[in-house]
C-alpha cells in the first residue's frame, strides 16, 4: 500500500502539484487520470523519489520515502518496477539484457533461470523473437512492452505505469491492460497507472484519482465516474459522441 | 557564485560516484567495455598524431638548432624532454579532452535526457557510480598506456622523419635522445597523465551527467565538457609542471 498525503510540488514557483492527498492499496488497479500537463508524471515521479516533493509524505506501507536514507531507500526500490513514459530502454544493451538487467543486478539466479524469466516476461507482454534486437530497432508499441517487461521481471511490489498504452493499438492496449490487472491481483501489487485512455479507465479502473491542473479533482472507480457531476472530469472523459453515448446507457 | 555551487555539485557527484559498487561482476563487465571504449579506440587517433608532431618537432628544433655554437646531440635531448614532459601528456590529453569529454558527456546527457539514468536511480542502482565510475577507472588504466605509447610513436616519428629529411644524423639524435636520461621525465608525465585523465573523465561525465532539458541541451554539455576539461587540464598542467620542475 502506499500512501501520499498533502503533495506540493512546485518548479521554479508555479505550482505544479497542490496538496494532493490519495491512498494506493495492493492488489488493485490505481489509475491517475488527468489532461496532458496536469501533473501525472510529476507525481509519480515524486513518489519514486526521483522529484524532491516541496513538502508531504509518502508512504510505502507505512514508511516515508522522503525522510529514509540512501539504504532504505535503496531496499524499497529494488522492488519498485516502474515503466517511463519514453520507455526508458537502455539503448547500449538489447532487449534480453534490457530486461535481464535488474535480474543481473540484485539476484544469484543462473544464466538458464535468467534466461526463462526474461522470456517468460517478453511472452507475457506479447512479444517473442526480439531478444537479439537493438532497442533502436524496435517501434514505438514494442518498447513500451519492452519497458513493462522489464519491469515486471523482478517481481516488483509496488509497480508504476506512466501511460503503459499510449502508443499501442487498440488490441495490444487491452493486452497490456489486462496483464497490468492480472500480475497486480496475482502477486498483490500496489500498481499505479498513469493514463488518459477511456478504455483503461473503463476496463481496468478500479482506484481512479483524477488530477486537474495540479489538484486532485474527483476521485472514486471506473463505475461512479460515469455518475460524476465534476465538470472537469466530464469535459475530460466524456468529451465525445461515443462516450456521450456510453455514459447515457450506462445512466439509463 | 554559480562557479562555486557547480564545482559543490561536481564534488558531490564524486562522492556518488566512489562507492563501492552494487555488483562487481556487472561493473568488471562495464569496465572492460569502458576499456575497450575510451582507451583502445583512442589509440588511433593517438598513434597518428604522436608520429606527425613528433616529426614537426624535431624538424623544427633541427632547423633552429642548426648554427654551429649548438651542441649537436642538442635536438634529440631537447625533443625528448619536450615530449616527454609536455608534449605526450599534455598535448595528447588536450586531444584525447575533445574525443573522450565529448564522447562521454553526450552518452550521460543523452541517458539523462531519455530518462535512463532516473531508470537506474528507480531500480535502486547508484547511477553515478555504475556509469561513471567504470569510466574514469578506465581512463586512469589507459593513461600511462597512451603517454607511452606516444612517448614511443612521437620520438621514433622525430627519428624517422627527421633522418629522412636529411636536417638531423641518425646517430646525434639518439645520442641526444639519451644524454643525461633519468627516469624523472617518464615520472612527470606519468604523473601528468593521471591527473589529466581523472579531469577529462570527471568533468565531463559530471556535465553529461547533470544535462537537464533536451537534445539541444546534450549538445551544450558536450562543449561545455570539452572546454572545461581543456581549462582544468591547462592549469594543472601549470601547477604540476612547478611542483615537480
Ligand atoms: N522538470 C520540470 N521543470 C519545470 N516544469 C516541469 C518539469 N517537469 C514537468 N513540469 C511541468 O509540470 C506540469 C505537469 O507535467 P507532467 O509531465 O506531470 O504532466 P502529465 O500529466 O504527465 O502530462 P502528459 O499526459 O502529457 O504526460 C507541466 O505543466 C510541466 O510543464
Ligand atoms: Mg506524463
Amino acid at each position: 500500500m502506499i500512501e501520499i498525503r498533502n503533495i506540493y510540488k512546485s518548479f521554479s514557483g508555479r505550482i505544479v502539484l497542490n496538496n494532493i492527498s490519495a491512498t494506493f492499496d495492493a492488489g488493485r488497479t490505481n489509475l491517475t487520470i488527468g489532461r496532458s500537463g496536469s501533473g501525472k508524471t510529476v507525481l509519480m515521479k515524486s513518489m519514486v523519489g526521483l522529484e524532491t516533493i516541496d513538502s508531504g509524505q509518502i508512504l510505502f506501507d507505512g514508511k516515508d520515502i522522503t525522510t529514509m536514507n540512501k539504504k532504505e531507500r535503496h531496499l524499497i526500490r529494488e522492488r519498485i518496477g516502474m515503466v517511463f513514459q519514453g520507455g526508458a530502454l537502455f539503448d547500449s544493451m538489447n532487449v534480453a539484457d534490457n530486461v535481464c538487467f535488474p535480474l543481473r543486478m540484485f539476484t544469484n539466479m543462473t544464466p538458464e533461470e535468467m534466461n526463462k524469466r526474461v522470456d517468460f516476461c517478453l511472452e507475457r507482454v506479447g512479444l517473442s523473437n526480439v531478444h537479439t534486437l537493438n532497442t533502436s530497432e524496435l517501434s514505438g508499441g514494442m518498447r513500451k512492452r519492452v519497458a513493462i517487461a522489464r519491469a515486471i521481471v523482478g517481481n516488483p511490489k509496488y509497480l508504476f505505469c506512466d501511460e503503459p498504452n499510449s502508443g499501442l493499438d487498440p488490441q495490444t492496449s487491452i493486452l497490456i491492460d489486462n496483464l497490468i490487472k492480472e500480475i497486480t491481483e496475482e502477486y498483490n501489487i500496489t500498481t499505479i497507472v498513469n493514463t488518459h485512455d477511456m478504455n483503461s479507465v473503463m476496463g481496468i479502473g478500479e482506484h481512479i484519482i483524477f488530477i486537474h491542473e495540479g489538484n486532485l479533482a474527483w476521485q472514486g472507480t471506473r463505475h461512479t465516474i460515469t455518475q460524476t457531476s465534476n465538470q472537469e472530469l466530464n469535459d475530460f472523459m466524456f468529451n465525445n459522441e461515443l462516450t456521450k453515448l456510453l455514459k447515457a446507457s450506462v445512466q439509463k | 557564485m554559480k562557479i562555486f555551487s557547480e564545482i559543490g555539485s561536481y564534488l558531490i557527484l564524486l562522492k556518488n560516484v566512489f562507492q563501492v559498487p552494487e555488483n562487481p561482476k556487472l561493473y568488471r563487465k562495464k569496465l572492460v567495455f569502458e576499456l575497450q571504449a575510451l582507451g583502445i579506440n583512442s589509440l588511433p587517433i593517438v598513434a597518428v598524431i604522436s608520429i606527425f608532431v613528433g616529426a614537426a618537432i624535431v624538424i623544427q628544433l633541427a632547423a633552429n638548432l642548426s648554427n654551429p655554437i649548438y651542441p649537436r646531440w642538442i635536438t634529440g635531448f631537447s625533443s625528448r624532454e619536450g615530449i616527454m614532459l609536455e608534449f605526450a601528456p599534455t598535448m595528447i590529453n588536450l586531444v584525447l579532452a575533445g574525443k573522450i569529454g565529448s564522447h562521454i558527456a553526450s552518452e550521460l546527457g543523452t541517458m539523462r535526457i531519455t530518462e535512463q539514468i532516473d531508470a537506474l536511480d528507480v531500480m535502486g542502482v547508484n547511477s553515478a557510480s555504475y556509469l561513471i565510475l567504470p569510466k574514469i577507472v578506465a581512463c586512469i588504466i589507459f593513461s600511462p598506456i597512451i603517454i607511452t605509447v606516444s612517448t614511443f610513436l612521437a620520438l621514433l616519428g622525430g627519428w624517422f622523419f627527421g633522418t629522412i629529411t636529411g636536417v638531423i644524423s641518425s646517430y646525434d639524435y639518439l645520442d641526444g635522445l639519451q644524454l643525461d636520461y633519468t627516469n624523472h621525465s617518464l615520472f612527470v608525465g606519468l604523473i601528468k597523465g593521471f591527473v589529466y585523465s581523472f579531469i577529462i573523465s570527471s568533468v565531463s561525465a559530471f556535465r553529461g551527467y547533470t544535462v537537464e532539458g533536451g537534445a539541444l541541451e546534450v549538445g551544450h554539455a558536450s562543449t561545455r565538457a570539452v572546454v572545461e576539461s581543456c581549462i582544468t587540464l591547462i592549469i594543472a598542467n601549470l601547477i604540476i609542471t612547478n611542483l615537480l620542475l
